[in-house]
């Protein structure tokens, strides 16, 4: 399943769809770090909105991502988790702990933009 | 219109999603809020997986459940697969942030209101759970 | 599948000196038999229920015209399921039709009473058309009994299951109306949770906060916990997993009026204070997430001073 990645700038915005299988979201790790690597970029949105099950797996793939991410230098911030989608998550604990995370895409370009103004 | 049982073979991954996908169909069917539909359809994820890492080959029933004056969904899943040599210490592992969970058996019993396992080394494992719609 | 009794019988005999072959139908047979004279009669026997329904002055709050016509599908419905024995189908039409007489202000009462009544005038038809054959209305009664029996009781569950429904989800929205999700600043969320939370209602609180965040677009929110009297572990991990769902959605959560003894339990959970955003009290919580939001503090100068 192809998932849109758009450019805007230095930030790489990738959106998630829903019934990803697990072969999609190893497919999905790789072919973004390559991006973040390709164009250098300095942050990246994974926008989680049309997910409606996040499980185990999918958990651990993003904590993943962010942790290669941020070995290159980037940060990432995960975007649009639904309210019961979050609820289903703490009840597994799962709390992508260490990850950044905003309410949407316009909280999550704001959270890198304030990020990239203290970096500097 | 309802369906009776449904049945989800599960070989690979694909088939996880499969299942979640049937599973929270069903659960909206029977009049499930969406809150309680995600937990369902997250709590059959969870199992789907634990067949598909360990046990290779399995399968999820799914179906609609009567109690005394309450519907509920019940939903089996079973393998052949190595089976829980410690049930207990599987129960046990409280819930650590780094997101991998094992088999991820306490969070499922969060998710749902009734819980069982059975489960023997080299027999296989059957988990049975359920949720009363509120 | 007939069914061969053999008794032994002289005066009847058909079959040789003392035994006597009785052919009986078997029950579905007579099933079949009676819910086709049912139906042949439909009109009558419709007529005689709803006359000794308004006999017995059950049903008031409708008019005779709306009685009418829920008692040609509920006619029919019954006779239905006399045939069919499909119970399930029954249930759930027995929860539409209460679903539309509830708000009527039909009580559990007489909707038993008219399924009864129907049942009464049903028998009674029976009683009259087989009254000659003794032997064959025994017969009759034994199929039609456990089936109008059956068909009662699902009828009467059914009512029951709806109206405790309804009352569930008027439950439901008395809960949601008295723990009011505030939203008192652009971006600043206020929950006060007073008196005794069980389990269902942490849940339930949780999940009206988690979507007040995504409709407020709320970044900060303050839980106040002075109003609560003590806190179990359950409803303690409820309060974490409150704070983490939040997170996910981006807000912020400050926790403020957190009383010593409720401090011990999250400590005994395994709950890290140090990490969870805690005040003494609300005022102390509103001004830290105001700061939070970036809105400065300021002092207005005392205008009697001057």
């Amino acid at each position: 399943m192809e998932v849109p990645i758009l450019k805007q700038g230095e930030v790489l915005i990738a959106t998630f769809q829903a019934a990803l299988s697990d072969a999609d979201l190893e497919h999905l790790r790789r072919g973004l770090v390559q991006q973040v690597v390709r164009f250098r970029s300095r942050g990246v949105i994974v926008d989680v909105t049309a997910m409606d099950v996040m499980d185990s797996f999918a958990s651990r793939t993003l904590r993943e991502i962010a942790h290669m991410i941020r070995l290159r230098g980037a940060e990432t911030v995960i975007v649009g988790i639904q309210p019961e989608v979050a609820f289903a998550m703490v009840q597994l604990g799962l709390t992508l702990e260490g990850v950044a995370t905003a309410l949407d895409l316009e909280e999550g370009l704001a959270y890198l933009i304030e990020k990239f103004k203290n970096i500097d | 219109m309802r369906a009776g049982e449904i049945r989800v073979t599960i070989n690979s991954d694909q088939d996880i999603v499969a299942a979640r996908q049937k599973g929270r169909a069903l659960a909206t069917e029977l009049g499930f809020s969406t809150g309680d539909a995600t937990l369902i359809a997250t709590a059959i994820s969870e199992l789907a997986r634990n067949i598909v890492s360990y046990a290779r080959k399995g399968e999820m029933s799914l179906k609609m459940v009567h109690g005394s004056s309450r519907q509920g969904i019940l939903i089996i899943a079973s393998d052949s697969g190595p089976g829980i040599r410690d049930i207990r210490q599987a129960m046990r592992d409280g819930f650590s942030t780094s997101g991998s969970l094992g088999l991820g058996l306490p969070g499922v019993r969060r998710l749902m209101d009734e819980f069982e396992i059975t489960s023997e080394p080299g027999q296989g494992t059957i988990v049975t759970v359920k949720k009363w719609k509120q | 599948m007939s069914k061969r009794e053999i008794t032994a019988k002289d005066s009847e005999a058909r079959g040789g000196p003392g035994v006597e072959i009785v052919r009986s139908e078997a029950p579905s047979e007579l099933l079949r038999e009676l819910v086709a004279h049912l139906r042949q009669n439909r009109t009558l026997l419709r007529e005689e229920w709803v006359v000794r329904i308004s006999e017995t002055r059950l049903l008031t709050a409708m008019t005779k015209e709306e009685i009418f016509a829920e008692a040609t599908s509920v006619y029919d419905s019954y006779v239905e399921a006399l045939e069919t024995e499909a119970f399930e189908a029954l249930q759930a039409y027995a929860r539409n039709l209460s679903e539309r007489i509830i708000p009527r202000g039909v009580e559990t009462h007489e909707v038993v009473g008219i399924v009864l009544l129907l049942r009464d005038v049903l028998a009674r038809s029976l009683f009259a058309k087989y009254q000659t054959d003794f032997k064959k209305l025994n017969r009759i009664l034994d199929a039609y009994e456990p089936a109008a029996n059956r068909i009662a009781n699902t009828v009467a569950v059914g009512f029951v299951q709806e109206r405790e429904r309804v009352i569930r989800q008027q439950q439901e929205a008395i809960r949601e109306l008295s723990t009011p999700v505030l939203q008192v600043r652009e971006r600043l969320l206020i929950l006060p949770i007073i008196g005794v939370i069980d389990p269902q209602r942490a849940r339930q609180l949780t999940e009206q906060l988690l979507r007040g965040i995504r409709t407020n677009r709320a970044k900060v929110v303050v839980i106040d916990i002075t109003g609560v009297a003590a806190m179990d572990v359950t409803v303690a991990n409820h309060l974490v997993q409150t704070v983490e769902a939040s997170r996910l959605l981006g807000a912020t959560v400050i926790v403020t009026g957190l009383s010593p003894e409720i401090a011990q339990t999250l400590v005994t959970i395994g709950v890290d204070l140090g990490k969870m955003n805690t005040v003494g009290d609300l005022q102390g919580g509103i001004e830290q997430a105001e700061r939070l939001l970036g809105y400065k503090v300021v002092t207005v100068a005392d205008p009697r001073q001057s």
